[in-house]
C-alpha cells in the first residue's frame, strides 16, 4: 500500500474512526457547539463540563469520516482534565502540526498530548482532508468561546 | 444471430487517444464525467486556432476579421442548433452554462409570465442548480413550489406527477437525467401532460446532452439548458434552448451591448433573440470550442455513445453489486453512466481519498443535491460517472480499489 495513505489511515485513526472514544452527550454540559463540514456533511457536536478553569469532561456526537471521527475522539481523550489555557495551547500545537504551521514551544507536561495525536498529522499529505482533522477542535474552540449558546462553526 | 453486431460500434481506448489529458495521466481511471469531461484534442486546438488566426470581437466590426470572428460565433450557434434540432437557429441563446440558462429563463420568463399563486413543479432529484432560481422567484413572486418524487427504485413516479398538475401548473422545471441517481426521467410523457394543462416545461439537459441524442422538437419542450464543459467542450460557454415564440416574448434579463435596436435615455428598443439574452461580449472562443465539442460527439455518433455507456452502466452495475457491503443508491430502470453508492461502515470521503490512492477519480459528497441526499437518508455518496473514453477496464480498476478500501476499514 502507498506510504501516505499508511500514514494518513494509521491503525489508531482507523480504530478511533471505528470504535470512538467518549461517544455520547454529557449529561450537564457547561458548553455545548456544533461544528458542520457542509461539503461531506460532516456534523459533530462537543460537549464540555468545565469546572473553574479545569475541563473536568468533554464528549462528542455525530457523524463524520473515519478522520473526523478519530479527530474527535482522541481530541476528547487528550483534553479531559486539562485547564482550557492548556487546550488551547494543545489545539495550537495541533492546527500547526496538520498543515505544516509554525509551531510555538509547548510545555514539557503536553509533550505525551501532542504525540498522542501524533497519528493524525498524515493529513499534511491530504491538504483536502485537513479540515475533516481541525472540525472538532473547532467546534471544540467554539463550546469554550460561546457556552452554552450552542454556536455551529462551518469548515467552508 | 449477434444482436451486438447490430450495436454502433465505438472504441473507447482509440478515443482516448484523442484526450491529451490520458497520454499525462497514463494511469488515470477518470469516473467524473458528470462533474466536467475531459476534452479532446478537436477542442484544445479548435479553440487556440481560433484566438491565434481568427480572433476579434464579434457584431458591428467593419474589419475582415471581426466578420470572420462573428461568422464563426454565428457557425457555433447553427452547429448547435443542428446538435438539438431546434428549428431556428435563433432559439439557440448562448450562456456561461446550464445554471445561467436556468436563471435567465426564472429571471426573464418567470418575471414577466408568473404571478402570486401560480405554481411550479420539480422533480425531487434535482440538481440545486434547478431548484434555488425557483425557490428564489416563489419567494419573490409569491408561487408555490411542488416536488414530484421518485419511487423507492428510484423511477420518477409519473401518476404522483400528473396528480400534482393542475390550472395553476404555469412551469415543469425537471432534469432529464438525474446526476447522482443516474435516471433517465420520462420527459417526453413529462412534457405531454404538462402541455396539456397549459403549463410550459424546461429540461435541464446537463447530463443527458453528453450521452444520448437530444431532438428538443421531438421533445416539444420550451426551453432546454445546457452546459458546454460536461459535453466535452470548455468551460465558461452553455446553452438555453428556448421556443421562439417563448424566447420573443421575454424581456431582457441583462441589459448592455449587443441587446439593443435603438437607445434613447427615455427609451430603449431590444434586439430579438437570441442577441436580446446576450448582453456584452460573449464567450467568443467558448462558443467556437463547443462547436468543435459537437462535431467531435457527432463524428462518434450519440447512438454509437449511448450504446457504449448503457452497456458500461450496465457493466459496472453488476460489478459494484457484487461487492459485499456496497449499496448503490437506486436509479430506476433506464439508468445511465451515473453510479452513486455507500460502502458500509465507511464514509463516502474516506472511500474517495483511498480511491485517489488507486489513481481512480470520483466524486464524493451531496453533489448540488442536498434535498434527495435528506430523502435518502444519508449524508453523501460516492458517485462514479462514465465517459465516451471509459471502458470496463475503468470498472475492473475501480472494483478493485474499492475492495482494497474495504480491506483497509475491515
Amino acid at each position: 500500500m502507498n506510504d501516505d495513505l499508511r500514514e494518513l489511515y494509521q491503525d489508531i485513526v482507523l480504530d478511533h474512526g471505528r470504535h470512538p472514544r467518549n461517544f455520547h452527550a454529557l449529561e450537564h454540559p457547561t458548553h455545548v457547539a456544533r461544528g458542520h463540514n457542509p461539503l461531506c456533511g460532516d456534523r459533530i457536536t462537543v460537549y464540555l463540563q468545565v469546572d473553574g478553569d479545569k475541563i473536568a469532561d468533554v464528549s462528542f456526537e455525530g457523524r463524520g469520516c473515519a478522520i473526523s471521527t478519530a479527530a474527535a475522539s482522541l481530541m476528547t481523550e487528550v483534553l479531559k482534565g486539562k485547564t482550557i489555557a492548556a487546550a488551547r495551547q494543545l489545539f495550537a500545537q495541533f492546527h500547526a502540526r496538520v498543515t505544516g504551521g509554525e509551531l510555538s514551544a509547548l510545555p514539557e507536561a503536553l509533550e505525551e498530548d501532542v504525540e498522542r495525536l501524533e497519528p493524525l498529522t498524515g493529513v499534511r499529505a491530504y491538504p483536502v482532508r485537513v479540515k475533516c482533522a481541525t472540525l472538532p477542535w473547532r467546534a471544540f474552540e467554539a463550546a469554550l468561546n460561546s457556552g452554552l449558546a450552542g454556536d455551529t462553526i462551518k469548515t467552508e | 444471430m449477434n444482436w451486438v453486431a447490430d450495436r454502433p460500434a465505438l472504441d473507447a481506448r482509440a478515443l482516448r487517444r484523442e484526450f491529451p489529458i490520458f497520454a499525462r495521466h497514463p494511469s488515470l481511471v477518470f469516473l467524473d464525467s458528470a462533474a466536467s469531461a475531459q476534452k479532446p484534442r478537436q477542442v484544445i486546438d479548435g479553440i487556440a486556432e481560433f484566438y491565434r488566426g481568427d480572433y476579434a470581437n464579434v457584431h458591428r466590426g467593419v474589419y475582415k476579421l471581426s466578420a470572420r470572428s462573428t461568422d464563426l460565433f454565428e457557425e457555433a450557434r447553427e452547429r448547435l442548433r443542428a446538435f438539438f434540432n431546434a428549428a431556428d437557429e435563433r432559439e439557440i441563446v448562448f450562456t456561461r452554462n446550464a445554471t445561467e440558462a436556468i436563471n435567465l429563463v426564472a429571471q426573464s420568463w418567470g418575471t414577466a409570465h408568473l404571478k402570486a399563486g401560480d405554481e411550479i413543479v420539480i422533480s425531487d432529484v434535482e440538481h440545486h442548480s434547478n431548484i434555488l432560481p425557483w425557490q428564489q422567484l416563489r419567494d419573490r413572486l409569491g408561487l408555490k413550489l411542488l416536488v414530484a418524487p421518485t419511487d423507492e427504485t428510484g423511477e420518477f413516479d409519473l401518476a404522483r406527477f400528473e396528480a400534482l398538475l393542475s390550472a395553476k401548473t404555469r412551469l415543469v422545471a425537471v432534469t432529464h437525467l438525474s446526476n447522482v441517481t443516474g435516471a433517465v426521467l420520462p420527459v417526453e410523457r413529462i412534457v405531454e401532460l404538462a402541455h396539456v394543462r397549459g403549463a410550459c416545461v424546461l429540461i435541464d439537459g446537463s447530463q443527458a446532452a453528453p450521452r444520448m441524442p437530444v431532438d428538443v422538437r421531438a421533445l416539444g419542450c420550451d426551453f432546454y439548458a445546457v452546459t458546454g464543459h460536461k459535453l466535452y467542450g470548455p468551460t465558461g460557454i452553455g446553452v438555453l434552448y428556448g421556443r421562439y415564440d417563448a424566447l420573443e416574448a421575454m424581456p431582457p434579463w441583462q441589459t448592455g451591448g449587443g441587446t439593443i435596436l435603438n437607445v434613447e435615455l427615455a427609451h430603449t428598443d431590444y434586439i430579438e433573440p437570441p442577441h436580446r439574452f446576450e448582453a456584452g461580449t460573449p464567450d467568443i472562443a467558448g462558443a467556437v470550442g463547443l462547436a468543435r465539442a459537437v462535431e467531435f460527439i457527432e463524428g462518434i455518433g450519440r447512438d454509437a455513445i449511448r450504446a457504449h455507456e448503457e452497456a458500461l452502466t450496465g457493466y459496472g452495475l453488476d460489478r459494484l453489486s457484487h461487492i459485499p457491503g456496497l449499496r448503490l443508491v437506486a436509479g430506476g430502470q433506464r439508468r445511465l453512466s451515473i453510479l452513486s453508492f455507500n460502502l458500509d461502515g465507511v464514509h463516502a470521503h474516506d472511500v474517495g481519498t483511498v480511491l485517489d490512492q488507486h489513481d481512480v477519480a470520483v466524486r464524493v459528497g451531496h453533489h448540488c443535491a442536498q434535498p434527495l441526499m435528506d430523502k435518502l437518508g444519508i449524508a453523501g455518496t460516492v458517485r462514479a460517472s462514465f465517459g465516451l473514453y471509459n471502458d470496463e477496464a475503468d470498472i475492473d480498476r475501480l472494483s478493485a480499489a474499492i475492495e482494497a478500501c474495504r480491506e483497509m476499514f475491515r
